[in-house]
Order: C-alpha cells, then sequence, then structure tokens
C-alpha cells in the first residue's frame, strides 16, 4: 500500500516541523534580541556600556552603563541563593527521605502552589508586608531594597530548586541506601554520605535552575528592590536589577532611539546569562550522571 | 586518628549509639521545620490577602469597569483581559505543545535532532519573562504590525508557555503502557492511527492538566504583557483581537506603584490581588487533584 506509507511520511514529516517550534522560537528571540540590541554599539562603546558605571538614558547627552544593573542583578540573586539553596534542598530531603507518604501528599502541593503564585502578588507583598517590616526593624529610610528583593526572589527559586532536587534524590537506586543502612549507618548518615553524594549532578543542576529563574524574574525586583542604578553597598542598599530597568523604561523609549536599543541591549545581555546558566546545567546533568551503582 | 574519633572510641558502644540517634532527630527535626518554612511562607501571603482583600471583593467589584480615574469601582475588564489572554496563549501553546510531545516521545530516534529540541525547550523554559515581553514588542507587535493587542499578547505567552505544556504531554505519553502501542500495531494499525486512536485518548487527560497549569500561569504573568498587550486603562471591553486590553496583572502593578492615589486605592489593590490568586490557585489546585486521581486510576 504506497499511498498508506507516504501519508505516513507525510505526518511523521508534519510533526518534526511542528517540533521544531521550540528551535525556530528560540532563535527567533535571540535574532530579535541582537537586532534590536546591536545598533546602541553605533553611539557607545562596547567597554563603555559593559563596565561603564553610570545609566542615565534620558540625559543629554545619555549614559548607557550597565555594569551596575548587572551588578543588581547579581547581588539580589546572592541573597536569594542564601536563603533558597538551603532552604529548597532541606525540603527536598525532607520530601523524598524522610517524610511519612502521607505527610508528603500534603507537602507536595504547598510547594507546586507557591510556584504558582504571580509574581507581581509576591512583589505586591514585598512593598506592603516586607518593606515597612525591614524600615521598621531596621530604621532605614526605606525597606525597598536588596535584602527585601532578595527574600522575595527566594520564594520564586524554592519551587524550582525543590521539586527538582527531588527528582534527583528519588532517582538515587534503593540499593545504595539499603547497603548503607546494613552496614549499620544511621538513616541521616546514609542521606548524607550516600544519598546526597550520589545525587549531586542532579542538585546541582536544580540549584542553577533555580538561581537563574531569580535572575529572570522581574515584577519582583521591579516594585520591591529600590530602582537606584548604583552599585550596592551594603544588603540595605536600593538596586535596579537588568530585568526591572527594561520592564520600567521600555513604555517610555521611543521605537528606535537609542535607549530603546539600549534595553534591548540590556534584555540580550540577560538572554546571554540565562542561556549560560542553562547550558551549564544541561552539561553539569551529562557529564556527572550516576551511571549504574558503581560510579560512586 | 583524629582525637575527636579517639573520644568515640572510648565511649561504650550503647552511648555512641545513643549520640547518633540524637544528632539524627535533631537533624531531622531541622528539616522537617525548612519544610513547614515552605507552607508558612504560602499560608502568610494567602491569608494575607483574604484577610485584607475579601471586604473589598463583592458583586460590584466582581462586574463593573474602574471609575474614578482608577479609585473606585470594579475590575471587569480585567479579568475579561486575563481569561481571553489566557486561553487564548493555550490556543496557540497547546496543539503546538502536544504535537511536538508526540514527536518527541514517540517519532524521534536518539541523536543529535533530538538533543538540540530538547536543549532549545529548556532553554525556552529558562528564558526570562521581561525577555519574552522584549521579544513579543519586536516581532508580533512591530515587526507584524499588530499594535499593542490581545492577539500580541496571546502569542506572546503562548511561545512561554510552550515548555510547560511539551514537558506535561510528554510525561502523560510516557505513561502510556508500551503494550498499548505492540497491540494497536499488531492489530495492522499505522503509527499515524495509533497515535490517533490509542495513544492520544490516553493520555488526554495528563495533557489538560498540563493545558491548565499552562493556563494558570499564563494569567498570573505580567512582564510578557506590559509592552504587548496590556494598557493602563480603557474604557471598553475588548471587541476584537487587535484591541488593547486591561489584565489583572498589569492593573496590580499600575494601581500600587503609578496610581494617582496609592494609599487611596489600598483595598482595590487587596482585592484584586485576591482575585488573581483565587484564580490561579484555584486553578493550580484543581489541577493537582485530578493528577492525583489519574495517577491512582492507573
Amino acid at each position: 500500500m504506497p499511498g498508506r506509507q507516504a501519508k505516513e511520511k507525510i505526518i511523521r514529516r508534519t510533526f518534526f516541523v511542528l517540533a521544531s517550534a521550540g528551535i525556530l522560537t528560540l532563535l527567533a528571540i535571540a535574532l530579535f534580541l541582537f537586532i534590536e540590541g546591536f545598533p546602541i554599539f553605533r553611539g557607545t562603546s562596547v567597554q563603555s556600556f559593559f563596565l561603564g558605571l553610570y545609566w542615565y538614558p534620558t540625559s543629554d547627552p545619555p549614559d548607557f552603563g550597565i555594569l551596575a544593573l548587572m551588578v543588581g542583578s547579581l547581588s539580589v540573586v546572592a541573597v536569594s541563593a542564601a536563603v533558597a539553596v538551603p532552604l529548597g534542598l532541606a525540603t527536598a530531603v525532607y520530601l523524598a527521605e524522610i517524610a511519612s507518604p502521607r505527610m508528603r501528599e500534603i507537602a507536595k502541593p504547598v510547594v507546586e502552589l507557591l510556584a504558582a503564585l504571580p509574581s507581581v502578588v509576591i512583589g505586591f507583598f514585598g512593598m506592603v508586608v516586607v518593606a515597612p517590616f525591614l524600615q521598621q526593624t531596621f530604621d532605614l529610610p526605606t525597606g525597598l531594597n536588596a535584602l527585601n528583593a532578595g527574600l522575595m526572589l527566594a520564594f520564586m527559586s524554592v519551587p524550582t530548586i525543590c521539586s527538582l532536587s527531588e527528582d534527583a534524590l528519588y532517582a538515587v537506586p534503593n540499593s545504595l541506601r539499603e547497603a548503607s543502612l546494613a552496614l549499620g549507618a544511621t538513616h541521616l548518615e546514609t542521606i548524607v554520605r550516600v544519598v546526597l553524594p550520589a545525587s549531586i549532578s542532579g542538585i546541582g543542576t536544580a540549584v542553577i535552575l533555580g538561581l537563574s529563574r531569580a535572575m529572570g524574574e522581574t515584577m519582583v525586583v521591579l516594585m520591591v528592590a529600590g530602582g537606584a542604578a548604583m552599585i550596592p553597598e551594603s544588603l540595605f542598599d536600593s538596586v535596579r536589577p537588568m530585568t526591572a530597568t527594561i520592564a520600567a523604561e521600555m513604555a517610555e523609549a521611543p521605537v528606535g532611539g537609542s535607549h530603546y536599543h539600549a534595553l534591548f541591549a540590556v534584555g540580550a545581555v540577560l538572554f546571554l546569562f540565562t542561556f549560560a546558566f542553562n547550558l551549564v546545567a544541561d552539561w553539569i546533568s551529562h557529564r556527572f550522571r550516576q551511571v549504574g551503582e558503581a560510579s560512586l | 586518628m583524629s582525637p575527636e574519633n579517639a573520644a568515640r572510641k572510648t565511649l561504650p558502644a550503647g552511648r555512641r549509639h545513643g549520640r547518633r540517634r540524637a544528632v539524627q532527630a535533631t537533624a531531622f527535626a531541622l528539616f522537617r521545620l525548612f519544610a513547614v518554612v515552605n507552607g508558612m511562607a504560602l499560608a502568610l501571603v494567602v491569608g494575607f490577602l483574604v484577610v485584607r482583600g475579601w471586604r473589598a471583593v463583592n458583586l460590584t467589584f466582581l462586574t463593573q469597569a474602574p471609575m474614578d480615574s482608577m479609585t473606585a469601582g470594579g475590575i471587569l475588564p480585567c479579568i475579561a483581559g486575563t481569561l481571553l489572554l489566557a486561553f487564548g496563549a493555550m490556543l496557540v501553546a497547546f496543539p503546538l505543545g502536544v504535537a511536538a510531545a508526540v514527536y518527541l516521545n514517540e517519532y524521534a530516534r536518539p541523536g543529535l535532532i533530538v538533543r538540540i529540541i530538547r536543549l532549545s525547550i529548556n532553554n525556552l523554559a529558562g528564558v526570562p519573562s521581561v525577555v519574552f515581553g522584549l521579544f513579543g514588542l519586536a516581532f508580533f507587535v512591530i515587526y507584524l504590525k499588530m499594535g499593542v493587542s490581545l492577539l500580541a499578547g496571546c502569542l506572546t505567552l503562548g511561545a512561554m508557555s510552550l515548555p510547560v505544556i511539551i514537558g506535561a504531554s510528554e510525561e502523560a505519553l510516557k505513561s502510556v503502557p508500551q503494550t498499548y502501542r505492540e497491540a494497536s500495531l499488531a492489530l495492522g494499525a499505522t503509527k499515524w492511527q495509533t497515535i490517533w486512536r490509542v495513544l492520544l485518548p490516553a493520555a488526554l487527560p495528563g495533557m489538560l492538566t498540563g493545558g491548565i497549569l499552562g493556563l494558570s500561569r499564563a494569567a498570573g504573568e505580567t512582564a510578557p504583557i506590559m509592552f504587548t498587550a496590556a494598557v493602563f486603562f480603557t474604557p471598553k471591553m475588548p471587541k476584537s483581537i487587535f484591541d488593547e486590553i486591561m489584565a489583572l496583572p498589569y492593573h496590580i502593578y499600575v494601581l500600587a506603584t503609578a496610581g494617582t492615589n496609592i494609599e487611596k486605592t489600598r483595598p482595590l489593590q487587596y482585592g484584586s490581588a485576591l482575585v488573581l490568586i483565587a484564580l490561579v490557585l484555584g486553578m493550580n489546585l484543581f489541577a493537582i487533584v485530578w493528577r492525583a486521581r489519574l495517577r491512582r486510576n492507573r
């Protein structure tokens, strides 16, 4: 039946084309970011763009130095990592190794719902609850600062870190746990010395993806980071991460102007940052994958 | 041998064991505490919004447009806009995502091309939401001349939700037992007939759960629609896909940061935030419960 086979072939090709939508979208995103971002280097040198300390896009002549914006992004990510990595990892260990099945059935949806909270709501919470609290507790001029942003971002990265680490812990073969327990190790010793080392590649991937998510988060930092484009000197300084800059300024940047191109260039830098994070995560998960039980 | 180990050696076996048990009990209590912190964080945010917001939410609030330059009135256009955006995004992402999952799970053989497709999907999932907004602005709004419109917003959100749908659909296809495929092929069905008549019906509920999760995510996003679909205020309800619209998340952001009277509109902000999380968490809860039932019936 040649007709039937030809039809199958066409269907197969159609599915392939549809599956390529992911690649095409990613390529289109990269293409448009670079097309719209590149013209900024006609008026500003590469060096003064990446290492310039001043971001004054609307003054005359404008300054487009994004160093403070990059440092702003990295500082809030660092604060959120300090909270989210221990919290997410401990929760994952609890869910995968310690909790009873009943507890897990309650705790897992909680983490999933935490992941589902819209970022604008978390930002709003940071504005109306956490900011006044920080301001009073530490006697600050404003509670909108890097610490607040980092804490709120931790909200967003804990679920990612937790659920991906949990998958990694589940992937550890049970025979490893049994062997460790049979040798007389306690449950805790088994977790710390056997299960965690065996799942380290998955946990590494989880942490990197969680941090990447924090770096790309927009609404939270837009609402609670304070918005000053300066290199922060303490946790209580106001910062202006890259995502917040784009979101705050795009509406008033005239299309095709140098401010517009500068914001696309910031977007391209952000895209490269997260792209690098993802490539590293992918590399770790392939390179250090636990193969069989003998490679411990 | 370290001094600590030497000391341990001299302890009687029973006491050494007791200390190890005590360390374990402390550590486990700590792990449990960390897990509880997550629940507390969720309860804190939701509880706070419910306590502050429930008074603002009533029938007028849900069925009227904002009035007096957004310091009074309701949020109907925002709710409508958010639902239209989320469903529109799924209209784009669901068929594409399911098709991609079918290709990856049923047709593709392991190799370079599949690795590249998977890597791009993973990377797409990691692209910051504001970058999707930039892309939507440059491509849909300006290059394709759609303008700031519902259509541009749906396409942008659709591109963003694609990885979620693909992931859920692949999981659903993987959970269909291999024997289904073998039985269908053994009866003389072609690959396509097997997929269309056997695999898709069996995997559909799982795929729909993914669709609902995608829906809730699209409904809660702000950054991708800021430059592509949403506006501060528009007095009329959307009539065509080329209209600009109001959306709940953007409305909350605008009221909380740029309104004319931020303190005076606090009740409206609490109310809008409460409606948004009720919408989003409601969809999620539905998907979670449904998925649990699917898994149990298997």
